[in-house]
């Protein structure tokens, strides 16, 4: 069996199924559906920073763009919500694509720069002046397509698809010549490889996927303001759980979300001081300590991590 | 010495090139032309240009005077990855590795993407140029566990992977043991003989001596001779830049 599909098979859908079956006996299905958000950002930043090694900060843009793509497409073209979901996605890419130039800078020049451009974008959609095109400051309302059900099922699918991505990013050609990019950029364009392209269909790839996020996020709670579409801890949570796991693995992001989006739910809502000083000394211990994350420790004993 | 640039059977010809970093010129003006199958050392003292000269031919840098002309094609400010395909490719004075992957990714990707445009899919398969680069036991090993010897042999597998009609070599002997130097230099001797062109840079003088009577000697960004090793280690000039003043006799 080829290497995606095993991983694909004995990772991912697994993670789909449980997430499939969990609402017939938890009901708190908002929880439910913002881990599986989480585990679709989390490979998403796992497709750019992973393969790549560019860490975006404001990646939290991508998903304000989809989030807002999802209700203008809604408000203004009365699109049907699996519509707007795709203009979601093209909103982020078309994003993406402005600002592409962006990766001509490295470390932590990208990921300022990056910050800034999607506080730019944030700005823009909460200018009250543009209130009669985004509502401004006041928050889009899309009762009108609200269905919990379905928009749950169809971010199982997007989790699906992303899951089936990244699984094919880790044995692909493709994304092995953006690993070998990742590695060492001079050599891997001695091998033929088009480095700054293949960088950009990353990229690209990666904004669609923080776009149908935030698309489907839109649609699931269908009540949002400028500042929860763009909330910049969206950014923050996806890089942690993605860097405790294990960047460019399939499993490491997926305990990533599934041990801190856990010890966040557990903890971080009723005392959240606590929360705040373990998320602040894992940060420092993961940097200091982890850099390649909990799947480190395995690949480190020769354990091929998938 | 003015290099025929309308030679036929110039692989490559390289014409009055410059490369400046800031206000030193790396590279002041050097020329040189090697054909098919022929194998020419580059040597001269530390930062007399001859990493950078390789550098600029395989695209790193662009030039900012001269030409490189490879198979009756000024190449210009043409992407390293482009000349890859055209048949240009090298070796690094330290090694560099695609480190998270394994050996056999490192190869399969370069004979995957950088094969040179006409050279077919069969020859160099991966698995034999492996073996011959006696690399077969470690295919399955993180290219970052290898030690520096075996990634040099990395290095050059993964240049020959994409089957190349010129070979720059940067110091690929330093580093090695007497029998590694051997086998090394048999190795780049058979792949001449094959009709690959070579540039070697290097400044272990035996080990050259071993693959060439050819040598260009450069100093200060430029070829102050060019002749035999034999004659070069007669020459004045060149006792000068690598002994100082008061050898030369």
């Amino acid at each position: 069996m080829p290497r995606v599909l095993r991983d694909f098979l004995s990772v991912g859908l697994p993670v789909v199924a449980i997430f499939a079956l969990l609402p017939l006996v938890y009901a708190n299905q908002l929880l439910l559906f913002n881990f599986v958000l989480f585990l679709i950002l989390a490979q998403g930043l796992n497709a750019i920073y992973g393969f790549t090694g560019y860490l975006p900060f404001g990646y939290v843009g991508f998903f304000g763009a989809g989030a807002y793509g999802f209700a203008l497409a809604v408000m203004h073209l009365a699109a049907p919500p699996a519509l707007a979901l795709l203009l979601a996605g093209l909103a982020a890419v078309l994003l993406g694509m402005i600002l592409t130039p962006l990766l001509r800078l490295s470390g932590a020049y990208f990921a300022i720069a990056n910050l800034a451009a999607a506080q730019a974008v944030y700005q823009v959609i909460a200018n009250p002046a543009l209130q009669d095109i985004t509502k401004g400051p006041y928050g889009v309302s899309l009762a009108s397509v609200f269905a919990p059900k379905a928009s749950y099922g169809a971010a199982l699918l997007i989790l699906a698809g992303v899951l089936a991505l990244v699984a094919w990013l880790r044995h692909g050609r493709f994304g092995l010549a953006l690993q070998a990019g990742r590695d060492d950029p001079v050599s891997a364009a001695m091998a033929g490889i088009p480095v700054v392209s293949a960088r950009i269909i990353a990229w690209l790839i990666s904004a669609l996927i923080a776009g149908l996020a935030g698309g489907v996020f839109a649609w699931h709670i269908s009540v949002f303001y400028p500042e929860t579409a763009f909330d910049l801890s969206t950014s923050i949570f996806a890089i942690v759980f993605t860097l405790f796991g294990g960047a460019a693995t399939l499993s490491g992001p997926i305990a990533g979300v599934i041990l801190l989006y856990g010890l966040y739910n557990v903890i971080g809502i009723s005392v959240p001081q606590y929360f705040q000083l373990i998320y602040g000394a894992l940060i420092v211990g993961l940097v200091l300590f982890l850099p390649r994350g909990l799947a480190s420790l395995l690949q480190r004993r020769g354990i091929d991590v998938p | 010495m003015s290099p025929d640039s309308s030679s036929p059977d110039r692989l490559l010809t390289v014409d009055r090139l410059v490369k400046r970093f800031g206000g030193f010129r790396a590279l002041d003006g050097v020329s040189f032309a090697l054909g098919a199958g022929e194998v020419l050392g580059l040597v001269g003292p530390n930062g007399s240009g001859k990493t950078t000269c390789i550098n600029t031919i395989s695209g790193l840098y662009p030039p900012d005077g001269g030409a490189v002309r490879f198979a009756g094609q000024t190449l210009g400010g043409l992407a390293s990855h482009r000349r890859a395909r055209l048949g240009i490719n090298r070796t690094f004075q330290s090694p560099r590795p695609f480190a998270s992957l394994t050996v056999r990714q490192n190869v399969a990707l370069a004979a995957a993407y950088g094969r040179r445009h006409g050279a077919g899919t069969g020859g160099a398969d991966s698995a034999a140029l492996l073996a011959e680069l006696e690399l077969d036991h470690l295919a399955g090993r993180r290219a970052e566990d290898l030690n520096s010897a075996q990634q040099k042999q990395l290095d050059l597998a993964r240049a020959l992977a994409t089957a190349p009609r010129l070979l720059l070599v940067d110091e690929l002997a330093a580093g090695l043991n007497p029998a590694e130097l051997g086998r090394m230099a048999e190795r780049l001797a058979a792949l001449a003989r094959g009709g690959m062109a070579l540039l070697v840079v290097e400044h272990l003088l035996s080990f050259l001596d071993r693959l060439t009577d050819r040598v260009i000697v450069m100093n200060a960004g430029r070829e102050i001779f060019e002749g035999t090793l034999a004659e070069a280690t007669r020459d004045r000039e060149v006792v000068r830049v690598f002994l100082g003043g008061d050898h030369a006799g």
